[in-house]
């Protein structure tokens, strides 16, 4: 043990004398760790509070069944089927409003509740008895209650109307739900004896064995999948953050193979020393893990500590996306579980090793004695790039095959990552050959020496060159995403806010009276009444849009493809226009039928952009909307009015009728929320881009450090011939910027594919859309620029390095290199 | 966990404690139960039964079960066992609150047992909405798919015929119980002591059932036919604090004669003894506790604990001297409140075969 | 001390094998200075490398303090060079990261043998008393393999190997190095073989021995 000890202080020493080196390779190990843990952390975080929102949403784990035709149905089904040995358990959900905000009241049946549901699980940690008997108990997640100003036991009406149980704050609950007692539920919604959907439990039978009809109700059986499932829908974005998070992980080990690579050739000598001195290759190769994974503990700990700062600042982005795109409640605050230290520790220490293998596995064969220096880098180059270039081939057709076969949205990244992979593994073949060719064109000693030294350069240039590869087309694929977005987006707004002021009454009376007081003002153009009712088609929710026929939404909606007469067959009643995500989830095209219920079925005259919206949408006119869903809230309009009117109309009405923010709004206004909405989406993603460029500048850096060293041998005969410093170091610099910019060159069309990947596969799986798809050449030009000037800033060290070294130095490494 | 020391026949209160209502119930443990069963009825001896109405349930005590267990044998001999229950417990006194309010939680737990294999399920249920209930007239206890119902006309005498079904993963049964003799009542004319300071509960049985059908066990349809027994037994306080677990055991003896016998076992290693001695005349002798001798005699390690599935009888009043062995000694309820419960055999004075019960042993290191 | 037995060793390479030893036997007596010499490839290194159990040979077997060490595994022959044995080298070979304190006990540390007294005695006679707090790189060629040889007889050994220790030093520094190795080689009664190709340092040694055509002569 002291002997190990011993060995390890020695090796330990080599840091020490190189600071530097030992910075590069904790910073690798940093940058790594805390890319990756910070996006985890991101992620644990939201799939935590998924977990509580699972209580909420009853079917994300379990199959149910529903009425396809109404809201609810009689509890007597449950009863027939539960005497029929099905293993199901009531659920009645509504929105209410409580204290003026909007909450999910779900009823629960704690006893039958299936195990697989955490609120059965929430009840259970409780009083099952105080739960179900009068007073009863309202769950509530301790957020909503402070949110709500109510203290834990409060009796807070709903709807202005019944009171509810008491409050009890449980911590396992999503905000913005009550859980109650199913009984409860019936009365304080004036339900009696009336459920929502019955979740299925455990059971070996399946939908084919439900009796066609279940105490009168034709129930539909909605399998465990189901689009309404929150973690399902916040996936792709998830995946998205996950992948940003494995690329930066990657992109840090590669600074962190070089690192070691370096140490490891510089350690040389010494490693032999200690062997002729008397200590074992296995001692040596133990001592020797045990010092990376000593390192890697130390760069893991403080990356994770960085991962969490990462997080920390991410968060509240991460939040308002989720929150924008998916209606996902995510808390404020990081809390973060013991299992995400572990497993960042250990990624650190796993990509570590991982990184380190080829040195290690170089270390343990080291011969005892010096060998003859290899004089075949040629042949062996030659080996290595037919090896790359055949495994670049094979990426190549595993990406085509996923394209051709794949159909999920893994698949879609599995597409994005063989592509990416296929591409850096080419990168040393591409460069290789364009390096030959100049060198066929080069005349001179000189320019000749330039190119082929170039070309033996390339094994030790080439993971960084990969790492900036990858960095820079996964920039420009993602920036020209989101560059398209944002474009179709803002045109998409235009559209969409046709009126001009935006009014949400908080009910019927006051909407009415609102409408009253309107009508007899001159400064308005028109009022357009809206309405909005949900139901289920294919076991999912459907946002049903009521839109009054007025020439400004014939002029601006956003429709994609139409029929020729749509607006007029829409407004006669028989014909709705579909959003795009409802039209790619139920395969329906113009001159399709869809069957919204029993009694009322429509021709598909239109498909519409709808971007952002999880849900489906179908666009139907207002009054037959109303004809057939007579309860729909009548309480949303808009108004045109002449711009010159727009602040007076908004200071009466918010005046008269003390209307909020929420509740009145103008054009401006909404369109300025839904681009800060829009912008902050994409915030994460822009900030972990610049992030992972950062790094791949960082990895560029450190290879050309390691390469540096190990160059001066080589260097230093042509000193000693008659260049000048100065001249070795532009040559140098020209050598590696000119390797740079083909890679960047190389980067541009691969980021073009990746965004082509982003918005034709990966978008449509992930939300539903599909973006136009646009070339952006100015940032192109940009992000070339950046990549220039992150490969000088890393090339500019070593080459002044070079430039000012003493000349005593050179002459030392020309005479002692045998 | 407390509860494992309560609950008896049938463990059903600490089923509860499972589901939540526990943390008290538990932390009373019977305790509670065996002190101040405040607001309930109370069992008090002398009571006077009456049929069909004493089939039902009986609301305004704590607990009651339905109880039928069956020593079955095939075509070609093999043993089998089969056991049926519903429970009810009321999780608080006072008049039956309507629809979803109403205090009433009832649990259900079945089994078939063969040589080799145990198959069981349970079911929980709120009383008040008809997924669970008894009904007097026409006669039917059930909860869920499971149910005990009257095939008309039913006899108040014997409380048959009954049709008897329940359905798990694995296993399944539709049985017939058929009946010539009397229901019997338990401990003195029904009254059941459970201890020295006076818990109780009313206890009738029907151990002259006879039953005939099929069963299912992992897939396999097998017709069946052989001797049950039906035990209804309702209480508010059924054990004393200190009594930690209890071993029942029913017998059909080859005679004809039944017995019912129990042992309470107390914290301080002392037990409690009693059970009825039924004549194949139908008349029913409650047993002294010191005529009445239960032995370990061999043991299983199962779920973690060291159980006693082969024990020496003795009723020395009635020359009874058998030794009892278990059909399948692994016929363990992993159920909310684990338990054993399984066929057994006996050989000695007597032979015959019957039920045997094994609540509250703990689990060992 | 050391005895070798008709040790015999061979590369291989693409075009042809080439026997470097045939049939090799020596001994050294401790106490006993034997300076080998022979041409440039002549398998003197090789035959030093052999005793030193840094690599393996052919055929034939060496004898350390009356044990066969011949075909010992990895681990008990790094045992033997690190307590047993000490090595000087051309290149010197000092652990460029360690002060000249530490390089001079890092072998007596690994053997878990240091006497402070011999440590302090051997610093002194290499007068590299005022240096121990320097680097390697700070030091000059003949200080430097001062400093090797101190590192090797630190730990007091059997045998002591030096491959060429003055092959980059001057004619001044290193007639002063051998003769350190000489008066120290006496004082520590170990036995000394040191491969050199000069005739005038071979002669200040008690035996010489030399290598021509893989046998001695």
């Amino acid at each position: 043990m002291r002997r190990a000890l011993w060995v390890l202080a020695v090796l330990l020493s080599h840091w020490r004398r190189h600071p530097l080196q030992l910075a590069t390779l904790l910073v690798g190990l940093i940058a790594a760790t805390a890319l990756w843990s910070g996006v985890q952390a991101l992620n644990q975080q939201a799939r935590t509070s998924y977990d509580r929102a699972a209580a909420l949403f009853g079917g994300t784990r379990v199959a149910m069944l529903i009425d396809p035709a109404h809201a609810t149905f009689p509890q007597a089904a449950f009863i027939e089927l539960r005497r029929a040995g099905w293993p199901v358990s009531p659920v009645l959900e509504q929105r209410v409003e409580v204290g003026g905000r909007a909450l999910r009241l779900i009823g629960i049946e704690p006893v039958t509740m299936p195990a697989e549901t955490a609120a059965g699980a929430a009840v259970g940690r409780g009083d099952l008895h105080a739960f179900v008997a009068p007073p009863g108990r309202t769950l509530i997640a301790p957020e909503t209650l402070r949110d709500l100003g109510l203290r834990p036991g409060a009796t807070p009406r709903i709807d202005r109307s019944a009171e509810l149980p008491p409050l009890q704050p449980q911590p396992q609950l999503a905000p913005g739900v009550l859980i109650v007692d199913i009984g409860m539920a019936q009365r304080v919604l004036d339900r009696p004896g009336l459920v929502s959907r019955l979740l299925v439990g455990h059971t070996t039978r399946n939908a084919a064995e439900l009796p066609e009809t279940v105490a009168g109700t034709h129930l539909q059986w909605v399998a465990p999948d189901g689009e309404t499932d929150l973690a399902r829908l916040t996936d792709s974005f998830h995946l998205n953050l996950t992948a940003f998070g494995l690329l930066s992980f990657l992109v840090g080990l590669f600074i962190v193979n070089s690192a070691i690579g370096l140490a490891f050739e510089q350690r040389r000598p010494t490693l032999r020393t200690l062997r002729a001195c008397g200590v074992s290759v296995r001692l040596l190769n133990v001592v020797v893990v045990a010092e990376l994974v000593f390192l890697a503990l130390v760069g893991g700990l403080v990356g994770l500590v960085c991962g969490y700062v990462i997080a920390a600042a991410l968060l509240p982005d991460v939040a308002a996306s989720l929150r924008g795109l998916y209606g996902a409640q995510l808390p404020g605050a990081l809390a973060l579980q013991p299992r995400w230290w572990l497993a960042g520790i250990a990624m650190s220490v796993g990509g570590a090793l991982a990184a380190a293998t080829a040195s290690l596995v170089r270390m343990a064969r080291l011969p005892l004695l010096a060998a003859a220096q290899p004089d075949a880098w040629r042949q062996a180059q030659r080996r290595w790039l037919s090896r790359q270039g055949a495994l670049a081939a094979l990426m190549l057709i595993a990406a085509g095959g996923v394209l051709l076969f794949g159909d999920s949205l893994l698949a879609g990244f599995a597409v994005l990552a063989a592509l990416l992979l296929a591409a850096a593994l080419a990168l040393p073949v591409v460069l290789d050959g364009a390096l030959q060719l100049a060198a066929k064109g080069a005349r001179g000693a000189l320019s000749a020496w330039f190119w082929a030294d170039s070309r033996q350069q390339l094994p030790g240039l080439s993971l960084a060159l990969m790492a900036l590869l990858l960095a820079l087309a996964v920039n420009v694929g993602v920036g020209t995403m989101v560059r398209s977005f944002s474009v179709t987006f803002t045109r998409w707004l235009d559209g969409r806010l046709a009126a001009d002021i935006y009014v949400s009454a908080a009910n019927e009376t006051q909407a009415a009276e609102i409408r009253r007081w309107l009508a007899a003002r001159d400064d308005i153009g028109a009022v357009l009444p809206g309405a909005r009712t949900e139901i289920r088609i294919g076991g999912a929710p459907v946002q049903i849009m009521g839109v009054a026929d007025h020439a400004t939404y014939r002029d601006n909606w956003p429709l994609l493809r139409a029929a020729a007469d749509g607006w007029d067959r829409m407004h006669r009643g028989g014909a709705a226009f579909v959003s795009e995500q409802l039209s790619r989830r139920l395969h329906l095209g113009v001159g399709d039928r869809l069957r919204i219920d029993d009694d009322w079925s429509v021709d598909v005259v239109g498909v519409y952009g709808d971007y952002g919206n999880p849900k489906g949408q179908l666009a139907v006119d207002i009054d037959a909307l109303l004809r057939h869903f007579p309860e729909t809230p009548q309480t949303r309009f808009g108004l045109l009015v002449a711009p010159e009117h727009i602040a007076g109309v908004l200071a009466a009405l918010r005046e008269k009728f003390h209307l909020d923010a929420r509740q009145l709004a103008d054009q401006a206004t909404v369109k300025a929320e839904s681009k800060r909405i829009f912008n902050r989406t994409f915030a994460v993603t822009a900030a972990l881009n610049t992030f992972t460029l950062g790094v791949a500048g960082v990895a560029l850096l450190t290879s050309l450090m390691t390469l540096s060293g190990s160059r001066l041998p080589q260097l230093a005969p042509l000193w000693a011939i008659g260049l000048t410093r100065r001249r070795l170091a532009a040559i140098e610099l020209m050598k590696t910027m000119a390797v740079a910019c083909v890679t960047a060159l190389l980067a541009l069309p691969l980021g073009l594919v990746v965004a082509w990947c982003l918005i034709a596969v990966v978008n449509i799986k992930a939300f539903g859309w599909r973006l136009p798809f646009q070339v952006f050449p100015a940032q192109l030009l940009e992000l070339l620029g950046v990549a220039m000037v992150a490969a000088l800033l890393a090339t500019l060290p070593p080459v002044l390095r070079l430039a000012r070294m003493q000349p005593a130095t050179l002459i030392r490494i020309f005479a002692n290199e045998r | 966990m407390n509860a494992d020391r309560g609950m008896s026949r049938r463990g059903f209160v600490a089923g509860l404690a499972w589901l939540g209502l526990g943390a008290r119930a538990a932390a009373q443990g019977f305790a509670g139960l065996g002190g101040a069963a405040a607001g309930f009825a109370a069992v008090t001896p002398g009571r006077k039964f009456a049929f069909p109405d004493d089939f039902g349930a009986h609301p305004d005590f704590r607990i009651e079960w339905w109880y039928v267990t069956a020593n079955l044998r095939d075509a070609g001999g093999a043993a089998y066992g089969v056991q049926w229950t519903l429970f009810r417990q009321a999780t608080a006194p006072g008049p039956q609150r309507e629809g979803w309010a109403n205090q009433q939680i009832w649990m259900g737990h079945a089994a078939v047992t063969g040589a080799a294999t145990h198959r069981f399920n349970e079911t929980f249920a709120r009383g008040g909405v008809g997924q669970a209930g008894v009904d007097v007239a026409p006669f039917e206890a059930w909860i869920d798919a499971w149910r005990m119902a009257a095939l008309p006309p039913l006899s108040n005498e014997t409380f048959a015929p009954l049709r008897l079904q329940a359905a798990g993963e694995g296993f399944g049964y539709d049985l017939r119980l058929d009946a010539d003799r009397p229901l019997v009542l338990q401990g003195d004319h029904g009254y059941s002591r459970k201890s020295e300071r006076g818990q109780a509960s009313y206890y009738y049985s029907q151990p002259w059932f006879t039953a005939t059908g099929r069963i299912v066990l992992d897939g396999r349809a097998i017709a069946v036919s052989g001797p049950a027994w039906l035990d209804r037994e309702w209480s508010s306080q059924p054990l004393a604090a200190d009594q930690t677990g209890w071993d029942w055991l029913s017998l059909h003896l080859d005679g004809g004669d039944k017995v019912m016998l129990f042992r309470l076992r107390q914290a301080d290693g002392g037990h409690y003894f009693a059970g009825n001695w039924i004549g194949r005349d139908g008349r029913s002798v409650p047993l002294p506790s010191d005529a009445i001798e239960m032995t370990p005699r061999g043991f299983t390690e199962v779920a973690g604990r060291r159980l006693p599935t082969q024990w020496r009888v003795e009723v020395a009043s009635h020359g009874l001297a058998v030794d009892a062995a278990p059909l399948n000694p692994r016929s363990w309820m992993a159920t909310s409140f684990p338990y054993w419960e399984g066929p057994i055999a006996v050989h000695g004075s007597h032979d015959g075969v019957g039920y045997l019960e094994m609540t509250g042993y703990p689990v060992t290191g | 001390m050391l005895k070798v037995v008709n040790l015999s060793k061979s590369y291989r390479s693409a075009q042809e094998t080439v026997e470097v030893l045939r049939g090799v036997g020596l001994a050294v007596a401790p106490g006993e200075s034997v300076a080998l010499t022979g041409e440039s490839g002549s398998g003197k290194s090789t035959l030093l490398h052999l005793i030193a159990g840094l690599d393996q040979a052919d055929g034939g077997e060496v004898w350390i303090e009356g044990a066969c060490v011949t075909g010992l595994p990895d681990v008990r022959r790094a045992a033997l060079r690190r307590a047993r044995l000490g090595l000087v080298f051309q290149q010197f070979n000092l652990v460029p990261s360690l002060s000249v304190a530490d390089n001079l006990v890092f072998q007596a540390r690994l053997a878990g043998r240091s006497d402070p007294a011999w440590l302090a005695e051997l610093s002194a006679r290499l007068g590299l008393d005022a240096l121990l707090k320097r680097y390697p790189e700070q030091l000059s060629g003949g200080q430097q393999q001062r400093l090797a040889i101190g590192r090797a007889l630190a730990v007091k050994p059997a045998l002591l190997l030096a491959d060429e220790p003055t092959g980059n030093l001057d004619e001044v520094t290193a007639d002063e190095v051998v003769g350190l190795l000489r008066d120290l080689v006496a004082r520590s009664g170990c036995g000394l073989l040191m491969v050199t190709h000069s005739t005038r340092l071979a002669l200040r040694l008690d035996r010489r021995l030399h290598l021509r055509g893989g046998r001695l002569t």
